[in-house]
């Protein structure tokens, strides 16, 4: 009892008309998002593309998207999990046991066999699991209401919550009227599926049985071609394109920004939906709004106009607004970068960025949230000249001097006047010490920088210092758009490091340490940089520090920078560094590692004016304050800034220190 | 019409030291900048040229490594840039400086009309002040100094009215063209010049005009022409000052302390003009 054969030709002409017109629908829209897709800039070639390919469609099977955001507070992954498997389990089903034994009439065959009778009985377990995943969804979305959702509880989540609901259950019917019919997989044993047989005997009339088969069947696969339908208008679209963005994503690190090319303008910075690269434009697609990046966005979470889930979304909307006009050389509707309040991402929403890191790490499908940013501040800087005010003295101080304030170069090495520090050479020094502006000029940071020079001499390392000449990394311009000055900085800076054969580097701040490791490694620098936290540990390991243990700090918490954390994934060393000087682990506070929140500096932010919203660095110190300490750790010298002003903004500066973790350990040392 | 803003390269004076025995500048090492009161001129040229659609020519005395601030200008938008340099020119005090540039701009003059020369009030070097009002007297142009604000430039009157920042005032003056604009720090905040703009800067030709293109007086350039004569040159003793409070308190805290040991000291000055 085949429903498609059962009709005879016209039931042929209609199973096939049918999957024929949604297949159609389905693959025209496909088509039409690559050609949308296409408009974006080509890049570099991928390689390794079938490695890439494996671990993608592992990631998949293994619900990786969704076991990385698992926390105790934020279990809707499991609903995920239930319908994804689920889903994967029905692709199989739906081509081997309804395409090919129903489309091609050889039912009889395909159900005939134990292997139908394992699937259909695994299937009929599954099923009420699916259910129970979209069932969770809608409670969570529409009942609950998690903060995370917010504004999210729209008709089109409601369409395939509710069509992923109903689709088992048209299943069930089928099995179960197959069953009570006596057909497969009735018949085969302990194979026999139990729910759908439990259900199976509601069907007692014969007559009626016969046609609830059809209704089920036909129920079943028009609400499969329904959603086959809607896959490239809906969210459902992320299947296939999260698929793809993982296969396309970047290796880490995450968020080094691309180097531009400077034959090739198109490359300055991104003024329309077109000069995004095909790889940011397929984050577009694949952005399924869990919100994630919403939630743990510190510019978001302090009142800013920044949301990297509507910045996604209104780049999206720009896209399927835009694409259609742009393949047909038509002018762009609408402005990518709002003038006058018209347009899709606003001015002020791009510079609120501090490019923590925190959306790409929690986001499931892989998108790139900060590459999106910086190419459009990139436009804004290198293409119009357009920042805030306070850039622009910035700009000039580096250009000019090579430092964010504008101090005289020659003041670089004062910190060290009153010690004895070799400069480098590459015959008498291993190390080089690469103070970094802020630990060179800033008055605080430089007792940070003494507490370094201590350790290193304490273990008897060999270093040295470049004095005046040595410049600034680049990285506050890089981040802010302003790729040009930065190119010229890091090409000059390399050429220095050849010249005087550097190869070692020790930096204390994470911002020059990743800028050195990594976005100089695009210019082929090949340098060992050492952030002093990973150096520090490994002398205390090496037993080359002679430590006694401080007991007069009082409960220490620890605050994990970004550029160390997200970005390099030093998440153990400074703890361990502090367990073995203190004799404690140090208190967690509850944003820690790969969560932690950002202090506000990062992505340029420390230079500009912060005038929306609540103040990221004041959140943070509050966040660290609910764990009560006296003595609150940091290893960046953004951070440290960020945190003493914040103290000082909650007037507790007499009851809680901040000190940086070579600060601790120096006043360990024998 | 045509605007030319003269600009001079000067060493970062803030980075230069004295050798304490010769008692000359050392300069080795020493970046060289666009005069710091000359950007305030530049963009101010620059903004006519956004306001009026006047072309905007560069105009710079000095070595030939001068081409590098010129080259800065280019990448902001000026239109031409020309470096007068020549062996003879070196050397000059203000007076034979005005000259030459007085002659360069009276070419300029002759191939496109005039609105205006926009000089910076003084440069960090010399800190004279002279070579813009030079230049007024010997072209005869209206000499409009210390300018804050240029209010109007009326092209078919051919008058110009600016404001003046003067002592505790401002006044508004009104002059015919051509004008010679001396202008304070204040007028402006000089623009940031677009990646584009700058590449198309690096390739952009810088005219050279040497005396053999000037055919200028000899005796009336350079350290020939000049009637200032550098005996010597020295950092005037300075009494140290103290430090005071160690600059990680508050901010008000530390300006309380500042302010205290001003009026302790006896040394403000309260204006009541303003």
């Amino acid at each position: 009892m085949d429903p498609v054969s059962h009709l005879g030709v016209f039931g042929y002409v209609l199973f096939w008309g049918l999957t024929a017109l949604a297949a159609g629908v389905f693959g025209y829209r496909l088509y039409q998002l690559y050609r949308y897709l296409s408009l974006g800039r080509k890049e570099e070639s991928y390689g390794q593309l079938f490695r890439r390919a494996v671990t993608a469609i592992g990631h998949l099977i293994a619900q990786q998207c969704q076991f990385k955001n698992l926390t105790r507070k934020d279990r809707a992954g499991i609903g995920h999990m239930l319908m994804a498997w689920g889903f994967l389990l029905f692709i199989v089903y739906y081509f081997f046991f309804i395409i090919i034994a129903s489309g091609f009439g050889i039912s009889d065959v395909m159900e005939h066999n134990p292997v139908y009778g394992i699937y259909t009985w695994i299937m009929d377990i599954v099923a009420p699991f699916i259910m129970l995943g979209a069932l969770w969804g809608i409670i969570r979305r529409y009942i609950i209401r998690p903060p995370r959702l917010e504004g999210q509880r729209t008709f089109e989540a409601m369409v395939i919550l509710v069509t992923v609901l109903i689709h088992p259950i048209t299943h069930l019917g089928k099995i179960a009227t197959q069953i009570a019919a006596g057909h497969p997989p009735a018949g085969l044993g302990i194979l026999t599926p139990p729910i759908s047989t439990a259900f199976s005997h509601i069907y007692t009339s014969s007559a009626s049985l016969d046609l609830w088969h059809n209704v089920w069947f036909w129920s079943h696969w028009g609400f499969v071609l329904l959603v086959l339908i809607i896959i490239g208008y809906t969210r459902y679209l992320h299947m296939l394109a999260a698929l793809l963005n993982d296969l396309f994503s970047t290796p880490p690190p995450r968020g080094i920004p691309h180097r531009i090319n400077l034959e090739d303008e198109a490359t300055f910075g991104v003024s329309s939906i077109d000069g995004f690269t095909r790889k940011q434009l397929l984050d577009l697609y694949a952005c399924v709004e869990p919100g994630h990046c919403q939630e743990v966005c510190p510019a978001y979470a302090t009142g800013k106009p920044l949301n990297p889930r509507s910045l996604i979304q209104d780049l999206k909307s720009n896209l399927l607004t835009n694409g259609p006009l742009m393949l047909e050389k038509k002018e762009p509707l609408l402005p990518l970068i709002a003038e006058n309040g018209e347009g899709s991402v606003s001015e002020e929403v791009l510079w609120e960025c501090t490019t923590c890191g925190a959306c790409m790490e929690v986001c499931p499908v892989n998108v790139e949230h900060v590459h999106h940013i910086i190419d459009l501040r990139r436009n804004l800087v290198q293409l119009q000249a357009r920042f805030p005010d306070e850039l622009l003295n910035l700009f000039e101080n580096m250009e000019q001097r090579s430092n964010p304030w504008g101090i005289a170069p020659s003041e670089r090495a004062k910190w060290a006047s009153d010690i004895d520090v070799k400069p480098f050479s590459a015959d008498a020094t291993e190390y080089l010490y690469y103070v970094g502006c802020a630990g060179a000029f800033d008055a605080r940071s430089r007792r940070t920088t003494l507490a370094v020079t201590k350790i290193l001499n304490a273990a008897g390392v060999s270093w040295g210092i470049l004095g005046k000449d040595e410049s600034c990394c680049g990285d506050s311009l890089r981040r802010l758009g302003n790729e040009y000055v930065f190119d010229r900085m890091a090409q000059e800076n390399i050429r220095l490091f050849a010249e005087r054969g550097v190869t070692k580097i020790i930096t204390q701040c994470p911002h020059c340490y990743s800028t050195l490791k990594n976005d100089y490694k695009q210019y082929g620098a090949e340098l060992e940089v050492y952030h002093h936290t990973e150096f520090i540990y490994e002398l205390i390991q090496d037993g080359r520090l002679k430590l006694n243990p401080i007991t007069d700090l009082g409960k220490l918490a620890f605050h994990d920078s970004c550029y160390l954390g997200r970005y390099n994934n030093i998440y153990e060393a400074p703890r361990q560094v502090l367990t073995a000087v203190t004799g404690h682990e140090p208190a967690e506070m509850d944003l820690h590692k790969e969560r932690s929140f950002c202090c506000g500096a990062g992505g340029g932010r420390m230079w500009m004016e912060e005038s929306l919203g609540k103040h990221i660095n004041v959140a943070r110190v509050e966040q660290a304050l609910e764990k009560d300490p006296q003595t609150i750790c940091v290893c960046c010298p953004y951070c440290m800034t960020m945190f003493e002003d914040g103290l000082k903004d909650k007037n507790i500066t007499e009851q809680v220190q901040i000190l940086d973790l070579a600060e601790i350990t120096a006043q360990a040392i024998k | 019409m045509l605007v030319v803003a003269c600009i001079k390269q000067v060493p970062d004076t803030t980075q230069v030291e004295i050798d304490p025995v010769t008692g000359t500048l050392k300069r080795e090492g020493v970046p060289f900048i666009m005069n710091p009161f000359d950007v305030h001129a530049l963009e101010e040229s620059l903004r006519l040229k956004d306001r009026y659609g006047f072309r905007v020519a560069v105009v710079s005395m000095g070595p030939p490594n001068t081409e590098i601030t010129l080259r800065k200008s280019l990448a902001l938008g000026v239109d031409e840039a020309i470096l007068l340099s020549d062996r003879a020119f070196g050397g000059a005090d203000t007076l034979a400086t005005s000259f030459v540039l007085a002659e360069a701009i009276k070419q300029l003059h002759q191939k496109n009309e005039l609105a205006a020369v926009i000089c910076g009030r003084q440069t960090i070097d010399g800190d004279t002040a002279q070579v813009g009002p030079g230049i007024a007297t010997r072209l005869g142009f209206s000499q409009l100094t210390l300018v804050d604000r240029i209010e109007d430039v009326d092209v078919v009157s051919k008058k110009v009215r600016v404001r003046r920042k003067v002592g505790g005032w401002r006044e508004i003056v009104e002059a015919p063209l051509p004008a010679l604009i001396a202008v304070v720090r204040e007028i402006n905040r000089l623009r940031y010049p677009t990646v584009p703009r700058r590449l198309m800067a690096e390739k952009a030709p810088v005219s050279l005009w040497d005396n053999k293109e000037m055919k200028l007086d000899e005796s009336m350039v350079g350290l020939r022409g000049s009637a200032t004569q550098v005996r010597r040159i020295f950092s005037p003793e300075r009494v140290k000052g103290e430090i005071l409070g160690d600059g990680l308190n508050e901010p008000e805290d530390a300006a309380n302390l500042l302010l205290g040991n001003l009026i302790e000291k006896d040394v403000l000055y309260f204006n009541s003009n303003r």
